[in-house]
């Protein structure tokens, strides 16, 4: 019966990948095409099931989330999946390409969400502070773009900082080094009142056009669109650069490292240089995701940085399958939007991410849409296991 | 800083860290066993530790404990607590074995998906405490399908009573309690391991697996025996913990189980006697640092220990081995 099962697995498993195959060999402008249409329907997802003139298509309006009682706002619900899918793509470049396992992602997260909101925002201690020093207006913040600069710095700077001292260890103790990590920011935030305002949070964060406010022709508080396709701007982009990273130099050394540390070494690869360069760039993609999420909000406080979203993160990536960035995108895209369309298991969502780790990891262990080259190191390693049986 | 409460009552601060460290130690010998024969930080134990707490809270319950009972009963309560919180907790531990790693070892996995699942396995078992027993102690029948996670008081078994005082340091019946309790179960796990026929087991499969199943070394069933003995020891530290704080809730192992893998690594991860010195160690400087700092920052403290450990001594005081040194 299961290897019944495990046997009809083994072909979805190739068909997934022979989809790829099939994609890689289509002719280039083909290729393009396909690549065009797919953003033109990212782009127009608000719409999805809307026709002009307020018509309907029953079919894909009953999968907007503001289709159902009490649903959510249906752009609003887009932005947060593509917060998510970016998350995704970063906790990928560390989990799925350098094979770091990285609990503390959301500290991140919350290191970017926090910068817009400390340098941004007029009602941050810290923007008070520059204003009572040197003498400026009431209305002074950092400009939106600015803080975009220092966010990106300050989770580069953190990442750097938190991977100096513990990337040396086995993997194992970094896992639970960097979920203490996720666990200290939350509580530096929450106790650090007269930086971060603690408990209370921060408010009237900016957008790209400034403070919110209801004067904003487009990035307001009420039309998630803007945002939504702001979001998906930088999703794209980002994908696209660690697709190319992906394929370069480091992207190798990456995959090297992953799979024998000591045989890269032994080749000119330095894992160090190469895993802290995976935990940097990763954590700006964390930060960068906090950031937006922290101006789409203009409020935060330090409960919205819980451990379980890192857990949430670790879920997307290795349900999804973790080195292959449409089945991260998908991970998170499911484990995001799941729960906002089903209001009914919205309760159960913790339970349910907890039951799909777990299901995954043992019934298939490289995802719902696996790295090839991850299927084939499974593999290997499962083989290894019947020549020895007796190795535990 | 706050070095005049610290030095003014140092020793008073000791006893507190050492009641603390020694719930802290218990729980860290569920990972320093199964770290030292399968070299995997078994992440769910903190949930074996919160499954014991609760089935505490439910016999109780059910024996209709209330506050400050007789010495007598107060003490076959807390037998009996014993006893039920030993069952489930390491009910629950051998069942994690069996669902979630067993099949995985079948496959050689990478260590991360080990860890993976048990991350994902503690979170079941936090959501499934959270949604399934939101009051077991209102008395009320388990409401299946509420949604409360608040924290869930627990009777007072002890009421909490100075015993003696040594230099204006007291010494409270709880206290005390705690510590003894606490250094017996570690002192019959040691002998377990080191002086009988299965602790001879577990170490030689600890040094070595694949000579010792030559030796006719049931490994299957040490990992069944590990898991079990580390359940155990959560158990006695969830009923240790009842009795002293007094409550509980699905999500009270989390930062618990931390800082029991804190005192594991602290004292060499797979060293028994490490995870008691870790514990009592990692107990006293938390409570130096919160007396220092504010209690805000308690937890920050224990991880900031971990990481220090780690970069600087990454095999603890003590040095890992369960099979080494002492075979």
């Amino acid at each position: 019966m299961i290897d019944k099962i495990r046997n009809a697995d083994r072909r979805r498993i190739g068909a997934i990948t022979a989809v790829g195959d099939r994609w890689r060999a289509l002719p280039k402008w083909q290729r393009i095409l396909g690549v065009v249409a797919f953003v033109v329907f990212l782009y127009h997802l608000p719409w999805l099931g809307k026709l002009p003139g307020g018509l309907i298509i029953p079919g894909l309006n009953d999968l907007r989330t503001d289709s159902i009682t009490g649903g959510n706002n249906w752009a609003g619900v887009l932005f947060v999946c593509a917060i998510y899918v970016l998350v995704a793509v970063g906790l990928n470049v560390v989990v799925g390409l350098a094979g770091l396992l990285d609990l503390g992602y959301i500290g991140f997260f919350a290191i970017g969400a926090y910068s817009v909101a400390l340098f941004g925002s007029v009602n941050s201690p810290v923007v008070k502070w520059f204003q009572r020093e040197f003498d400026l207006p009431e209305t002074w913040a950092v400009t939106w773009a600015i803080c975009l600069f220092i966010a990106i710095v300050l989770t580069l700077i953190s990442g750097v900082l938190l991977g100096w001292p513990t990337l040396r260890l086995r993997g194992d103790y970094l896992a639970i080094v960097t979920l203490g990590f996720g666990e200290i920011i939350r509580i530096v935030a929450r106790n650090s009142e007269n930086i971060t305002n603690g408990p209370q949070g921060i408010s009237a964060i900016p957008g790209p056009e400034g403070p919110p406010s209801a004067d904003n022709q487009v990035f307001g508080l009420i039309d998630a669109r803007p945002w939504y396709w702001l979001a998906i701007t930088a999703v794209l982009l980002m994908v696209f650069a660690v697709r190319r990273l992906e394929h370069s130099r480091v992207g190798r050394a990456w995959l090297a490292v992953r799979e024998d540390e000591d045989a890269a070494a032994v080749m000119g690869v330095y894992p160090f240089k190469f895993k802290l360069w995976a935990f940097a760039i990763g954590a700006a993609l964390g930060g960068l995701a906090g950031f937006l999420f922290a101006s789409r909000n203009a409020f935060i406080d330090p409960t919205q940085f819980n451990v379980n979203l890192s857990i949430l993160f670790v879920a997307m990536v290795v349900v999804g399958g973790s080195g292959n960035m449409v089945g991260v995108s998908l991970g998170a895209v499911l484990l995001a939007y799941l729960p906002e369309r089903f209001r009914e298991i919205a309760d159960y969502r913790w339970l349910a991410f907890g039951l799909a780790m777990v299901l995954v990891m043992i019934l298939r262990p490289q995802g719902l849409i696996p790295s090839r080259r991850r299927t084939r190191e499974l593999k290997d390693r499962a083989a290894e296991a019947e020549e020895a049986p007796a190795h535990v | 800083m706050n070095f005049d409460e610290l030095f003014g009552h140092l020793g008073q601060h000791t006893v507190d860290g050492l009641s603390k460290g020694a719930i802290y130690a218990l729980i860290a010998l569920g990972y320093t066993l199964v770290y030292g024969v399968l070299r995997l930080i078994n992440f769910a134990h903190s949930e074996v530790f919160m499954v014991g707490t609760f089935a505490v809270l439910g016999v109780w319950t059910a024996l209709g404990v209330e506050n400050n009972p007789p010495i007598g009963q107060a003490v076959l309560f807390l037998v009996i607590g014993l006893v039920v919180a030993a069952l489930a907790s390491g009910g629950t531990a051998l069942a994690i074995e069996r669902i979630a790693y067993r099949p995985l070892r079948r496959k050689n996995a990478p260590p991360l998906i080990f860890l993976i699942t048990a991350i994902g396995l503690s979170l079941v078992l936090v959501e499934v405490f959270g949604l399934l027993l939101p009051d077991v102690a209102g008395g009320a029948l388990p409401s299946m399908f509420g949604r409360a996670r608040q924290i869930v008081g627990m009777p007072t078994i002890l009421k909490q009573e100075t015993l003696f005082e040594i230099g204006g340091t007291q010494i409270t019946n709880i206290q005390l309690i705690v510590f003894v309790c606490a250094v017996v179960m570690m002192a019959l796990l040691d002998w377990f391991i080191n002086r009988t026929r299965y602790g001879r087991g577990v170490r030689a499969v600890a040094q070595n697996p694949e000579t010792a199943a030559l030796m006719g070394v049931n490994q299957e069933r040490v990992i069944m025996l590990i898991f079990v003995l580390g359940g155990i020891m959560a158990g006695a530290a969830a009923l240790l913990w009842s009795m002293r704080f007094g409550f509980t809730q699905n999500s009270i192992g989390f930062v618990l189980g931390l800082k029991a893998f804190t005192a594991a690594v602290l004292g060499g991860i797979g060293n028994l006697r490490g995870a008691l010195v870790g514990g009592l160690f990692l107990g006293i400087v938390e409570v130096y640092g919160a007396t220092l700092l504010s209690s805000q920052w308690e937890d920050v403290i224990a991880f900031v220990v971990l990481v220090v450990v780690l970069m600087f001594r990454p095999t603890g005081l003590l040095g890992e081995s369960l099979g080494r040194a002492r075979a």
